[in-house]
């Protein structure tokens, strides 16, 4: 109990906590459907193109974190429509923005003289530092992806299963692919504090996966994915404490080990195992 | 002739690039089937008897990314007539049925289904089943979500499913006979079944158009048997049907009209009147006649 208290005496502990609980929940379930519509790269592309809005940002004296969130809003609307109106697949032209993106961003930040540490703490997060107007900012954002998820829960759903029958049925699928890819950008932005640029999509994609090895239903999916993304960021923020590692390093490979954890105890896995050794059981009869 | 044909399957359906054997291997039982199967003729005259117009194409061009799959295509199907596309991969099958679904716009020509423009006021009216291989079967959903996703479209924004819809997604997978799946996970179920899924999922909104793209594709003749059983059933309630498919040995069975495409129309008619070895190599090309020379 001692062990479990004892960080809590720390304000900051208190805000991580917070901050890895609201960013765990919100990354596990937007990722059900970037997991379910086999789009993980954008998780990666998205945190990437975000550099170079925070570099602007910090370039004009600007707020980084909406400068960083209105640049990744249009990467992803770019994404969107480019990878639409083209012959070019999605997964190409994210390779092609988000590359271009950190470039500029690299570009823009040789031209700083100066050692720019804040700029450092996006690259690989620093979920210790966050303040009390972080906590308003992450918290607000965080239940706003949420409550478009409640609301759209359905459709995009369909959307993601079937667009061409979704869309034969009159839903409108390419709008749902746009509000999608936003939800994604804010998503990113929002948890760039926790994980940095480099991490990020491992706190998109690997409670998702972790829940799609354990369940063939999409509620508890979601909810696996949910408590999966909420428990690795408690957790790791513990054990980074305790072990003085880097947080957002720490709460990765807690969600690793999880989905490492789950492929073992993953019932597909075992009905594919159970018909193997059937199979096999059957041959030994035959003969 | 290859280009077009690779490109129209890249936007379909990446993965079922075509089996270049397959039409010349199927050909052969078609002819046989030209004549008999009274009791469905009955069927057929009952239908075309009833008035009004279902589908109405009229010099349609379309196509994806400024290419057209679709050069000048017109036809019409009466209402309650079970019509039938066929052609090869890559002839504009698909395309046709997504551009009657409303699904892709019209680069010149028009489309109206029961007289109307397609826009969100007829969607309800159409049925869709898309090519088994648009989806990702893998995807953690079970028959009764799956069947229960065509209430969708009519419930709003932010509501869900109710008594109602619930009760309506339960006859709909009784109708087709997989109420003892309902629980299954989509990914468990054989082809033959999983197209009947997708039917029920169509047959929620109580549709009077049913466009099925290659509804028989990759199934034995025992299911392809039962699924066309269903969709007559539907037929004799006054739905009007409309299939692609690349297996010709169904065609004279079940269609009461027949389509051959192949970009453009080649024919269009009573399977007795199309199914012509001419129009049949017209619409399927050389690989055909190389087919139809082993089966003589």
């Amino acid at each position: 109990m001692e062990l479990l208290s004892a960080p809590l005496q720390n304000d900051f502990m208190i805000r991580a906590l917070i901050a890895a609980t609201l960013i765990g929940l919100t990354c596990s379930v937007v990722g059900v459907y970037v997991v379910l519509r086999n789009m993980s790269f954008i998780g990666d592309g998205l945190a990437h193109a975000s550099f170079a809005g925070i570099v602007i940002a910090y370039l004009f004296k600007f707020d980084l974190y909406l400068g960083g969130l209105i640049f990744t809003i249009l990467t992803a609307l770019g994404i969107g429509a480019v990878s639409k109106k083209s012959e070019v697949s999605l997964d190409t032209t994210i390779g092609v923005f988000f590359t271009a993106a950190f470039a500029l961003g690299i570009a823009l930040m040789s031209r700083v003289r100066t050692y720019v540490v804040d700029l450092q703490d996006f690259l690989f997060g620093n979920i210790l530092a966050i303040d009390r107007t972080d906590i308003i900012i992450i918290a607000v954002l965080a239940l706003a992806v949420l409550a478009v998820v409640m609301v759209l829960y359905k459709e995009l759903l369909y959307a993601s299963f079937d667009p061409v029958s979704a869309a034969a049925s009159g839903l409108p699928v390419d709008a749902l692919s746009y509000v999608l890819l936003v939800m994604l950008a804010v998503t990113i932005i929002v948890s760039l504090q926790a994980a940095g640029i480099i991490l990020v999509a491992a706190l998109l994609v690997t409670p998702a996966a972790c829940a799609y090895q354990l369940t063939n239903r999409f509620a508890p999916m979601m909810l696996i994915s949910a408590l999966v993304g909420i428990g690795s960021g408690i957790v790791g923020l513990y054990l980074s404490y305790y072990l003085n590692i880097a947080s957002g390093a720490t709460i990765v490979l807690v969600a690793t080990a999880c989905f490492f954890l789950a492929m073992a105890l993953s019932p597909k896995r075992r009905s594919l195992l159970s018909a193997l050794l059937e199979a096999r059981r059957t041959e030994v009869r035959a003969r | 002739m290859s280009a077009p044909h690779d490109h129209d399957h890249t936007h379909i359906s990446p993965t079922a690039v075509a089996h270049p054997v397959g039409h010349a291997q199927l050909v052969a039982p078609a002819i046989p089937h030209l004549h008999g199967h009274e009791g469905h003729d009955r069927l057929r005259r009952a239908h075309t008897a009833a008035a009004g117009t279902a589908i109405s194409v009229a010099g349609v061009c379309a196509g994806y990314f400024g290419r057209d799959v679709l050069d000048e295509v017109s036809f019409q199907v009466a209402q309650g007539e079970f019509v039938g596309i066929i052609g090869p991969n890559g002839s504009g099958k698909s395309t046709l049925l997504k551009v009657i679904a409303g699904l892709l716009p019209v680069q010149c020509g028009s489309v109206h289904v029961f007289g109307e423009l397609p826009s969100p006021s007829v969607r309800h009216l159409i049925g869709y089943v898309p090519q088994s291989e648009s989806v990702n079967w893998s995807f953690p959903v079970t028959v009764t979500d799956v069947v229960m996703m065509g209430t969708y479209g009519s419930l709003g924004f932010g509501r869900r499913p109710g008594a109602l819809e619930r009760e309506a997604t339960e006859r709909a997978i009784d109708q087709v006979g997989m109420s003892a799946f309902a629980n299954a996970q989509i990914g468990q179920l054989s082809g033959g079944q999983q197209q009947r899924v997708f039917v029920a999922r169509a047959l929620v909104q109580h549709p009077k158009l049913m466009l099925l793209d290659e509804p028989i594709s990759g199934v034995d003749a025992t299911t392809q048997h039962a699924i066309f059983t269903l969709l007559e059933d539907l037929q004799r309630g006054g739905t009007t049907i409309v299939a692609t498919t690349h297996d010709l040995s169904c065609v004279a069975e079940w269609f009461d009209r027949v389509l051959c495409l192949n970009h453009s129309v080649v024919a269009y008619g009573p399977p007795e009147k199309v199914l012509t070895r001419e129009t049949l190599s017209a619409t399927f090309g050389s690989h055909l006649l190389l087919g139809a020379g082993h089966g003589d």
